[in-house]
C-alpha cells in the first residue's frame, strides 16, 4: 500500500509521519503520530467526538483525509494544557462537564475555537458552537455553563 | 440541583456529613479533560489485526452453506473464522450465575435468529481489507418466516425463534414458562371492588447509544496469557464469559478495562472480548474487535421492548384493593440479561403502593429482533412508566386528584409488599407532597396530614389470609434449580429433556396438557402446605424450599436483599 509523508504541526510541535493511502485523519493522528486524545464515535461526521483543530477552524477528523494537513497546523485535546491546564480544562473540571470523558477532547476544541474568536459568547453562541458535538452523559447544560464560566474568566483581559 | 428538605424525617438523619451535600470532583477527571483517558481503543500495539463480522441481512435464517473461500484469498487476510473455530460455541450470560439455558452462539452454524447476528469473523491486517473480505463471503440463506412482536411470537404456529426455548418463552426456574407473582386473591377483590380500571401499555426498544462504540483489543501476552483492553461495564463478567466460551482458566486471562465511554447498561454483553482474544490466539498477533456506529445502532443489544396489561380493582374512595399485571418483555432473539430484568421488575410490582392483592404474570419472550439487555433500571422503567400512566388512569376513573390517589395508596413503613418483605424508610407520601407544592396541586387534608412514618404496619404488615394459586404456565423437562444453588453443576452439563410441547402448538395448551384447568382461570385457595395437584406435583414454594446460597447471592444482585 503507497504510503505517503505529511508534515504539520501537532499542538506547536513539527510533526512527520506517513499516511496511508485515503487514511483519515483520525487514523492518522491516533495510530501514525500516536496521539490518541481525538476519539471515534461514528466516523460518519455526526457526533464530533473526533473535533480538532486545524489552522485555527474546526475540523471532524474522520471526514478529513490526512494528507490534508500537509504543511497546516493542527491542534488536539491534549496539546490544550501547557504547563499549566487550560482555564477550559479547568471550568470543566470546576462544572462537573464531564461524566465518561469519551466527547470531551471533541467538546473542549469546539469551546477552544469559540474563545478565541469571540471571548465574550452568549449562550446561544456557546449552544451554537457545540451544536456538532454530542454528549450522552451529562446532557449539556454543565458543559454549556463551564464554557460561559471560562469566558467570564477571560472577559477582564 | 439538589434541595435537601431538612423538615422530613429530621430525626432519623445525620446531618454531620462529609461529602453528601457537598460537591466532589470525578477521580478521573482530570484525564477527561487533557484526553488522556485510556478508553480500550487507545492502547497501540506493533501488528494490530483487525477483526470484522460477516452479518445475516435477514430476520430469521437457516444456513445452508458458507462459502468463505474467495474471503481467505483476499489481500490482507490473515484467518477466516466460523463457529467451529469457537471452542464452547454455545453460551447464555447468565450461566455465569447458573441461571437458564446456553441459548447463543458466538458465531452462528445453523441459523440465524435476528437481523445483523454475526456467522463469520474475518482477521485482516486493516480494518478496510477486513471488510473487503467480508463482502465476499457468501452464504447460501434459506429464509425462515420471522416473527417480531411479543404476543405473536406465542401465538399457536408461530416461528420458534431460539431452539432452545421451544415456545419462544424462558422457563424460570425449571417450572413456569412466565415469572409469578401471587399475593392474595385478585379475582375475588375484583368481585367486591367499585371500579374495575383496565390499560395496556408499552414501550419501544431503546439504544443506550454510547459515544464509543463497544470493542475490545486483545494481544498474546508473555507466560502464555492473553491479555485483553476492553470497554465492558462488568469486567470480571467479562473475564468469566470469555474464559468460558474458549474453555480457558481464567487465570491465563489478563483483563484490563474500567474506563468506558459511556455504557448505560450496553456493555455487559461480553460479545467482543472472547472473539478478539480466540483472534489472538489463532494468529498469535493483536486483535481488535470493535463496532462501527452502525453496528452499534444495528445489532448493539437495547432496552428491550415491554408491554403490559394492568387491571385494578379500587374502591369508590380510591384505595386500589387488587391490582394485575400481564407482562410481555421483548427479549429480542437470545435471553442476555432479559430473565433476569423480569426477576427484578416482578420483584418491584405493584410499584410503590400497599395492594393487599396482587397478580402477576410476566413473560420473557423471544422474537426476531436485536436481543435485549441491560439499560438503567431496566426491568423497573418500562412497568413503572405504565404504573403510573395507569394510576392517573385510575385517579381519572375515581374522580379525584392523582397526586392525592397516589398519597392515599402510597406504601408506609412497617407495610408488607407483596414480594414479602416489609417497607423501610418510605418517603413517597413526603415527595408527592414536595412535588405537589412545587406544581401548585392543592393537596386533600388528609394528603397534606399524611405522612410515611403513620397509619403503616399493624395490619398492613400482615400477609394476606390467602393467596390464590395455580399451575398455569407449568413445564416439565426442565431441572427445578436452574438457578443458584451453590455447588450446581455448571449450566451447559445438564441437558435440557426435549420439550413435551410441538413448538407450534399453543402456549396455552402446552400448560393445559399437565395442568388441567377450567376455562376461567384456576385460582384455588392454597392451603399450607400446597396441595399436590395430579400432573405435575406442585413445586415447593420457593420460601418453603431448604435454604439457597446462590438465591442469596442472585437476590443481593437483584437488590433484594434484606437491608
Amino acid at each position: 500500500m503507497a504510503k505517503k509523508p505529511v508534515t504539520f504541526t501537532l499542538n506547536g510541535s513539527e510533526r512527520a509521519a506517513f499516511a496511508d493511502d485515503g487514511q483519515n485523519l483520525l487514523e492518522f493522528l491516533r495510530r501514525g503520530v500516536g496521539d490518541l486524545s481525538p476519539k471515534y464515535g461514528c466516523g460518519q461526521g455526526t457526533c464530533g467526538a473526533c473535533t480538532v483543530i486545524v489552522d485555527g477552524q474546526t475540523h471532524l477528523s474522520c471526514l478529513m483525509l490526512a494528507e490534508a494537513v500537509q504543511g497546516r497546523r493542527v491542534e488536539t485535546a491534549s496539546g490544550l494544557a501547557t504547563g499549566t491546564l487550560h482555564p477550559l480544562q479547568e471550568a470543566f473540571m470546576e462544572h462537573f462537564a464531564a461524566q465518561c470523558g469519551y466527547c470531551t477532547p471533541g467538546m473542549l476544541m469546539s469551546a477552544k475555537v469559540l474563545l478565541d474568536r469571540n471571548p465574550s459568547p452568549t449562550r446561544e453562541d456557546v449552544v451554537e458552537a457545540i451544536s456538532g458535538n454530542l454528549c450522552r452523559c451529562t446532557g449539556y447544560e454543565p458543559i454549556i455553563d463551564a464554557i460561559l464560566a471560562t469566558s467570564n474568566i477571560r472577559r477582564p483581559a | 440541583m439538589i434541595e435537601f428538605r431538612k423538615e422530613f424525617f429530621a430525626d432519623e438523619r445525620d446531618d454531620n456529613l462529609n461529602e453528601i451535600g457537598k460537591p466532589t470532583r470525578r477521580q478521573d477527571i482530570l484525564g477527561h479533560v487533557t484526553g488522556r483517558s485510556p478508553y480500550f481503543d487507545d492502547h497501540l500495539f506493533e501488528g494490530l489485526l483487525h477483526i470484522r463480522c460477516v452479518r445475516s441481512p435477514h430476520h430469521h435464517a437457516r444456513i445452508r452453506r458458507i462459502d468463505t473461500s474467495a474471503a481467505e484469498k483476499m489481500p490482507g487476510v490473515m484467518r477466516v473464522l466460523t463457529g467451529k473455530d469457537v471452542p464452547l460455541n454455545l453460551n447464555t450470560l447468565l450461566s455465569l450465575l447458573d441461571f437458564g439455558l446456553d441459548d447463543e452462539p458466538l458465531l452462528s452454524e445453523t441459523k440465524v435468529a435476528y437481523k445483523g447476528e454475526p456467522v463469520v469473523a474475518i482477521i485482516a491486517e486493516t480494518e478496510a481489507q477486513a471488510r473487503a473480505a467480508v463482502a465476499k463471503v457468501k452464504v447460501d440463506w434459506e429464509v425462515l418466516p420471522h416473527v417480531l412482536d411479543v404476543e405473536d411470537a406465542i401465538k399457536p404456529g408461530a416461528p420458534v425463534v431460539c431452539d432452545v426455548y421451544p415456545t419462544n418463552k424462558f422457563i424460570y426456574h425449571g417450572k413456569f414458562d412466565h415469572q409469578k407473582l401471587r399475593y392474595g386473591d385478585v379475582e375475588e377483590a375484583f368481585a367486591r371492588a367499585d371500579h374495575i380500571v383496565e390499560g395496556r401499555y408499552q414501550m419501544s426498544p431503546i439504544e443506550q447509544a454510547p459515544m464509543e462504540t463497544c470493542g475490545a483489543i486483545a494481544a498474546p501476552e508473555v507466560n502464555d496469557r492473553f491479555v485483553c483492553y476492553t470497554s465492558t461495564q462488568g469486567l470480571f463478567f467479562s473475564l468469566g464469559t470469555a474464559a468460558k466460551l474458549l474453555t480457558l482458566p481464567s487465570s491465563r486471562l489478563h483483563f484490563i478495562g474500567g474506563t468506558v465511554g459511556g455504557g448505560f447498561g450496553g456493555k455487559v454483553d461480553s460479545m467482543h472480548e472472547p472473539l478478539a482474544i480466540l483472534g489472538a490466539m489463532l494468529t498469535g498477533r493483536p486483535c481488535k474487535y470493535a463496532w462501527d456506529r452502525e453496528e452499534e445502532m444495528q445489532v448493539g443489544a437495547p432496552r428491550g421492548a415491554e408491554r403490559w396489561y394492568i387491571k385494578d380493582g379500587v374502591m369508590r374512595d380510591g384505595r386500589i384493593i387488587a391490582r394485575k399485571f400481564t407482562g410481555y418483555f421483548d427479549s429480542g432473539a437470545y435471553t442476555r440479561l432479559s430473565s433476569y430484568a423480569i426477576i427484578k421488575g416482578v420483584g418491584h410490582l405493584p410499584g410503590p403502593y400497599t395492594i393487599p392483592n396482587v397478580y402477576a404474570d410476566v413473560y420473557c419472550v423471544y422474537t426476531n429482533r436485536t436481543p435485549a439487555t441491560a439499560m438503567r433500571g431496566f426491568g423497573i422503567t418500562g412497568v413503572d412508566f405504565s404504573i403510573e400512566v395507569h394510576m392517573d388512569k385510575v385517579a381519572e376513573a375515581v374522580g379525584i386528584n392523582p397526586v392525592d390517589l397516589r398519597i392515599l395508596n402510597s406504601y408506609r413503613d412497617g407495610d408488607m409488599k407483596a414480594h414479602r418483605r416489609l417497607a423501610k424508610n418510605c418517603a413517597l407520601i413526603e415527595c408527592c407532597q414536595v412535588v405537589a407544592e412545587k406544581a401548585g396541586i392543592s393537596l386533600s387534608p388528609a394528603s397534606r396530614a399524611a405522612t410515611s412514618l403513620r397509619d403503616g404496619g399493624g395490619e398492613r404488615a400482615n400477609l394476606p389470609a390467602r393467596t390464590a394459586t395455580d399451575q398455569h404456565g407449568a413445564v416439565s423437562g426442565y431441572r427445578v434449580s436452574n438457578y443458584g444453588r451453590k455447588g450446581a453443576k455448571p449450566t451447559q452439563e445438564y441437558a435440557l429433556a426435549p420439550h413435551p410441547v410441538p413448538a407450534a402448538q399453543p402456549a396455552s395448551a402446552a400448560a393445559s396438557s399437565q395442568a388441567p384447568r377450567p376455562a376461567s382461570p384456576a385460582y384455588q385457595a392454597q392451603p399450607a402446605p400446597l396441595a399436590p395437584s395430579p400432573v405435575p406435583p406442585a413445586p415447593p414454594a420457593p420460601a418453603m424450599d431448604t435454604p439457597r446460597h446462590g438465591a442469596l447471592r442472585f437476590s443481593s444482585l437483584s437488590g433484594f436483599r434484606r437491608r
